[in-house]
């Protein structure tokens, strides 16, 4: 037991004196969560506009002046001929072009239909969308409040009900993705290359030849990795929870061991490629392009699952971290507990199952050559 | 001069060596961007939803088909009580529960302006909002069949209705995917330059082989150049081969010069390069080098504006985003591809990477010592 003690030692030394990679290793779920909930979020606003009013009117510029204190828009620029819509969208600084035609407030006032244009640069195809949908909104205000109160307009109302998250904040999404992505970096990266930096240093022959089982090796190596992993997990929930104030409706203990469970699969995944790579850049590449990648845009952290296509689905349903944002969201968010999220919870046991045994395998495999 | 020729053989002669550095660099990216263009989709289709219909009226059921024909949406079942349609919502069988209250039918007979009520599951947030506007406009539709049904008089008003009318350019079809691939060009490219290089120096100072390199008479700038220039040509010919995939398979047109694209990114990689080399100038282990610039990469590339428009960031972003060089061929690569922009257009974008460029290379050679 004491070999054993002193390998966790070993291992706890070698973490603790890079300290550059312990900082970045806290740094990145900080920067992260920040980024997220500040900077990549679905606020829209100060999107460029540029105006070719043919008018110039009172009409046009009350409409003018409602769009820019919208707070959504920003003024980019009077356009005066139609070549010139092209030369702002090439420079980038305009989304969108409101064209009046000539004489609009005069149509208004007499009754007739005013024509107005709305072009957009849609090479961003959601800013082109979201644009169109505000200013036609904006527009529309616009023609209410001058026809008077237009009662009876509506035959149906709508009431909408935001479940779970009434205010619609974009940490809900994140953290839980954040979080997934983390523990897969630190867990499955880390390790891998670990094990391989010893392999191409040539320690790890070191340690074979000494009288510890390959279970010793393999828990020796993990168990101060599964430790730093589990802090980092309650950082960033405790981040989640004071800087954004995410709930944690269900059972903290639930919470816990689910973590518990998705660090060990994402070691038994780290110990896995490092048993396959021969060198670190090997190892880093697998994990970079194998898991890293895949998380962040197939397990569902920012895009919908359900919008891709069928096969890229079957892929998101291989990767552990889709089922380990499922339950996450499902216990903090939704206050479910077992009942809801046994079937996930299977399958990151099995899945572990699969990885340990194809790791501890290929380890001692690896002893006898 | 033969010197770096001879240096630059070298380092592709290992390249070529090594089995597993030829499909990192170049197959595995291509299949990343293949995937991940089609996973990047922000266009919903078939939200699942439920229907919880207390009136049963012939009004009702001519609601419901309206959702139901919606390629939007497909119907995933009906339940018959407010906590049914909590738990379809708990158990992600539905991600948005249309209640019609009883009397529907009648209370719009009366003009009594009934309501229904639309559960959406809130979790993610910008799936929320776009499920929640489908679903309004929607109900938009059918209220205007209903006014046309009761074919009031229109009150007139005296003033006339401002039509308004919209055309989307460079994308009519506002295909996501148009967008999304030349952001992942400029995340290949920049993997291949930034780390994968940065990677390489470190490699050789752990295995300390930049100790026998140091020894030789090669000079300092030599044996920087003699790493740099392998990776230039790497990340370039991987922009070459990123585009013509996205053209074949993605259609994304090519609407500006070409060689104003390579020769951005050419200064772009320089800038990139020079990081790299400044991070492996100051780690001494791959594991060190791999952390620092993943962490840089990942910050640059989520404030880059790959997703979301730069401009709706806060300030403070935009003050982070001067010296982020990847926001600044976000804009360019798309710029030029999709809208056909020329150098008149991106000139300021050059200047500012080139001096970034002269500054990074500058900052990574004095960093760099001949002595490890």
């Amino acid at each position: 037991m004491s070999r054993f003690t002193s390998l966790v030692k070993k291992e706890f030394n070698h973490i603790f004196r890079d300290r550059r990679t312990m900082l970045i290793l806290f740094g990145i779920p900080i920067m992260q969560i920040l980024i997220f909930g500040y900077v990549v979020n679905s606020d829209f606003k100060n999107i460029g506009i540029a105006v070719f009013d043919k008018s110039d009117d009172a009409h046009t510029r009350k409409i003018l002046t409602k769009v820019f204190s919208s707070g959504y828009f920003g003024f980019a620029g009077n356009i005066h001929d139609q070549e010139g819509i092209s030369a702002e969208f090439k420079t980038g600084k305009v989304k969108a072009v409101l064209v009046f035609e000539p004489g609009f407030g005069d149509r208004i006032d007499s009754g007739q239909q005013a024509n107005l244009q709305i072009i957009t640069d849609a090479s961003d195809p959601n800013v082109a969308n979201t644009a169109v949908g505000y200013l036609s909104g904006i527009i529309r205000n616009y023609q209410a409040e001058i026809a008077g109160p237009t009662v009876g307009q509506m035959i149906v109302d709508a009431q909408l009900r935001m479940v779970f998250n009434e205010n619609l904040i974009s940490a809900y999404m994140f953290v839980p993705g954040t979080m997934a992505l983390i523990l897969m970096l630190i867990s499955a990266l880390l390790t891998s290359i670990s094990v391989t930096r010893e392999k191409e240093l040539g320690t790890l022959e070191v340690i074979l030849v000494s009288p510890l089982k390959p279970s010793q090796i393999i828990l020796g190596k993990v168990t101060p990795y599964v430790l730093l992993a589990f802090c980092n997990g309650l950082m960033i929930l405790l981040l989640g929870h004071f800087v954004f104030g995410l709930p944690v409706s269900g059972s903290i203990v639930l919470l816990l061991a689910e973590l518990l469970l998705y660090i060990t699969l994402s070691l038994s995944v780290g110990i896995l490629i490092s048993t396959m790579a021969k060198s670190q850049q090997v190892a880093m590449f697998a994990s970079l392009f194998i898991l890293m990648l895949p998380t962040m845009l197939l397990s569902g952290f920012i895009f919908p699952i359900e919008n891709m296509p069928m096969a890229l689905q079957w892929l998101s349903a291989c990767l552990p971290p889709r089922w380990f944002i499922i339950i996450l969201k499902d216990i903090m968010l939704k206050g479910n507990g077992l009942a809801y999220v046994w079937d996930e919870t299977l399958i990151l046991l099995v899945m572990t199952a699969i990885f340990l045994f194809a790791a501890i395998r290929k380890f001692s495999i690896r002893l006898k050559v | 001069m033969r010197t770096i020729a001879v240096l630059i053989r070298k380092e592709f002669t290992q390249i070529r060596r090594n089995r597993i550095m030829i499909p990192a660099m170049i197959v595995a990216p291509l299949i990343q961007m293949i995937i991940l263009v089609y996973a990047a989709n922000m266009n919903m289709r078939d939200i699942d939803f439920a229907i919880l219909d207390e009136d049963g009226s012939s009004s009702s059921v001519n609601l419901i088909s309206k959702y139901s024909s919606s390629p939007f949406f497909s119907l995933a079942g009906s339940v018959n009580s407010l906590d049914d349609a909590e738990q379809l919502l708990r158990g992600d069988k539905a991600d948005l529960v249309i209640h019609i209250p009883a009397n529907f039918e009648k209370n719009i007979l009366n003009q009594d302006r009934p309501a229904v009520q639309f559960l959406v599951n809130g979790i993610n947030s910008a799936a929320a909002v776009l499920t929640a506007s489908y679903a309004q406009n929607i109900l938009l539709d059918y209220n205007k069949q209903l006014l046309a049904g009761f074919s009031k008089p229109s009150v007139s008003q005296g003033f006339g209705t401002i039509q308004i009318d919209y055309s989307h350019w460079y994308n009519p079809d506002l295909d996501f995917k148009i967008f999304m691939v030349p952001g992942i060009l400029v995340i290949l490219v920049t993997l291949v330059g930034w780390l994968l290089m940065s990677l390489n120096v470190v490699r050789e100072k752990e295995l300390g082989t930049i100790e026998q390199i140091n020894v030789t008479p090669v000079k300092k700038y030599q044996f920087l150049l003699g790493k740099l220039i392998p990776f230039w040509i790497l990340a370039i010919v991987e922009l070459g081969i990123g585009l013509t995939l996205g053209r074949l398979l993605f259609h994304v047109p090519v609407l500006g010069s070409l060689g104003l694209l390579v020769g951005f990114t050419a200064v772009y990689l320089i800038t990139v390069l020079g990081i790299g080399l400044f991070f492996a100038a100051i780690s001494e282990t791959q594991q060190q080098v791999m952390f620092v610039n993943f962490f840089f990469v990942m910050v640059f590339i989520l404030m880059s504006g790959i997703f979301t428009p730069v401009e709706s960031m806060p300030d403070w972003a935009h003050y982070v985003n001067i010296i982020n060089p990847l926001s600044y061929f976000m804009r360019v690569i798309r710029m030029i591809l999709l809208k056909g922009s020329g150098f008149a257009d991106v000139w300021k974008d050059f200047l500012a990477m080139g001096i970034f460029g002269i500054l990074m290379i500058t900052l990574a050679v004095t960093s760099y010592r001949k002595r490890a």
